[in-house]
């Protein structure tokens, strides 16, 4: 197939697949794409959303028909191998591990023949693409979990996850921004609030982030929670 | 502002919805808003207001509501058997109430869902810019979720006069069986007997809502060569989604990303349309081109600018 893809989703909406696969190249095509694609701003265009692999540019088509925008977005997108993208975000999250905060660390150092402890180390070790937001407000899809401390969902999903819970998913791991049902095996929690719909930046974490985690103690997830706006 | 209604029986699912929350899709907020969009239109018109004020979208069984200041409201959309003070309600029409009336619903009769506007639109804190009512992210409306007994609902202060009735002939009549026209793709050539889709109609499942529709009918079948499953990727309200039992999910507004196959996505005003359908309904599907599809929109969007000036006073 050939690379970009372009593709209605529906009367108002434009599907760009940059990337087959989801891998750290692809990540770097959609930082891109956006950039390229936002500045300068196009009238009629109401929001770029990145995926793994696409951008899906949601437009008004009062203003833009299909093809004058895919032909616009085409012609942008040269641009992409010129264009030089800002180092990303850096965004350093607190976590404390284990315990009521992390329920299945155990099951998840067993699952891989590790203690908690080595567990605790290789994820707090990791750095994590954001490459995109969803499911709940604020959810970061994250890339980059290591090999050694995979596990399986839950084979019957929590009722309730709080807010802050840090988990585990196959390959994946994520954190909840806000309680919600959820089947994720949980590690840890932070203090943070990822979403916080009253502030003038409602999101701790945006697409194109790299994420670290830090592990802290009981006592100063306590204090961070009081603390933090 | 004023307090305009008590509420003294909720209804089974009555939200604050305006036309929805735009700009946050990127960070996985989806956009809510009205469902029946054309109906929310119109209910505001009727009270003369212009713009993107907030309603009381009602869903099957009504609620029974007091009223506690005078003023001008409005009811459009399914027909749900709305009763002023124990005599039937005009809908499409703009209705002058006082202090002390009641309204009651007696049950659903057309459609699914309607819309209550007053004048000024209901007055409650604005989140990212919309008064949509998302109960999953807890924002929005009254407190982020659907009205209950005893919540008082107030106005802001309306700047027209009340509006004009929608002439009978533009009162949309609400078939318990349409025809929905749906762009193909992104993913449509996963399936192998895509002419079954089109040709014989799905039935609404009990599990419908302002999430996702469930419906039920021909097993859409994936190729061998094809993944049941997709990369995740951004959706749009009306996307038909197809998970691995073949039976599609047609969302609504409350979902931002999916990872399910989608055989495509229904036109904006038939999405319109299929939200006013309950469970037992028919939908049957037709194919349409995205260039079609866009004149179809434009002219209705138009022909609802038309009204504007058509049902408003100042």
């Amino acid at each position: 197939m050939q690379y970009p893809l372009f593709q209605p989703l529906g009367d108002r909406g434009l599907l760009v697949t940059l990337a087959p696969a989801i891998d750290e190249e692809g990540f770097q095509k959609v930082r891109k794409a956006r950039q390229v694609l936002t500045h300068p701003a196009v009238e009629g265009i109401i929001e770029i959303i990145p995926g793994y692999v696409t951008v899906f540019i949601l437009y008004d088509p009062m203003i833009l028909a299909f093809q004058q925008l895919a032909a616009m977005v085409e012609k942008r997108l040269v641009d992409m191998q010129t264009v030089t993208l800002p180092s990303p975000r850096k965004v350093v999250i607190p976590v404390a591990y284990g315990g009521d905060f992390g329920p299945d660390l155990p099951f998840v150092a067993a699952h891989n023949h590790l203690s908690p402890e080595d567990v605790v180390a290789i994820h707090s070790n990791g750095r994590y693409p954001v490459y995109m937001l969803g499911f709940t407000p604020g959810f970061p899809y994250l890339g980059g979990l290591s090999e050694k401390i995979q596990a399986p969902r839950l084979e019957t999903p929590r009722t309730h996850v709080p807010a802050g819970a840090v988990g585990i998913a196959n390959n994946q791991t994520g954190i909840y921004p806000v309680a919600s049902p959820g089947g994720w095996r949980l590690i840890g929690r932070t203090p943070l609030k990822l979403f916080n719909p009253g502030a003038a930046a409602p999101f701790l974490i945006q697409p194109g982030d790299l994420i670290t985690f830090r592990a802290i103690s009981p006592s100063e997830y306590d204090h961070i929670r009081e603390t933090a706006p | 502002m004023t307090a305009v209604f008590k509420v003294l029986f909720p209804g089974a699912f009555t939200t604050i919805q305006d036309e929805g929350r735009f700009g946050y899709q990127a960070f996985g907020v989806p956009a809510s808003g009205s469902l029946d969009f054309y109906a929310y239109r119109v209910a505001n018109f009727l009270v003369g207001n212009s713009g993107d004020a907030a309603t009381l979208e009602i869903t099957v069984l009504g609620p029974k509501l007091e009223v506690t200041a005078p003023g001008c409201i409005a009811l459009a959309g399914g027909n749900l058997q709305p009763f002023l003070n124990q005599l039937p309600m005009p809908q499409w029409a703009p209705v002058e109430v006082k202090k002390g009336d009641v309204i009651l619903f007696k049950g659903v009769k057309t459609g699914c869902r309607a819309y209550l506007s007053v004048e000024g639109g209901f007055d409650v804190p604005e989140v990212m810019g919309s008064r949509s009512t998302y109960p999953k992210g807890g924002i929005g409306g009254i407190s982020g979720r659907p009205i209950k007994a005893g919540d008082v609902l107030r106005k802001r202060k309306g700047n027209n006069p009340c509006g004009k009735a929608l002439p009978e002939n533009l009162i949309p009549s609400y078939p318990r069986e349409i025809t929905c026209h749906v762009i193909p793709g992104p993913q449509v050539d996963f399936f192998e007997n895509i002419g079954d889709f089109y040709n014989t109609p799905y039935e609404v499942t009990s599990k419908a809502d302002r999430m996702g529709y469930r419906l039920k009918g021909p097993c859409l079948v994936f190729k061998k060569e094809v993944p049941a499953s997709i990369i995740s990727e951004a959706i749009v309200p009306g996307a038909i989604q197809v998970p691995a039992d073949g039976q599609p999910i047609v969302l609504m507004v409350e979902q931002t990303v999916g990872g399910y196959a989608k055989a495509g996505v229904i036109t904006t005003p038939d999405r319109w349309r299929l939200a006013q359908l309950r469970p037992g309904d028919k939908v049957l599907f037709e194919p349409v081109g995205v260039l079609e599809a866009q004149k179809q929109l434009r002219d209705i969007l138009t022909d609802l600018e038309k009204l504007k000036t058509l049902l408003m006073r100042a």
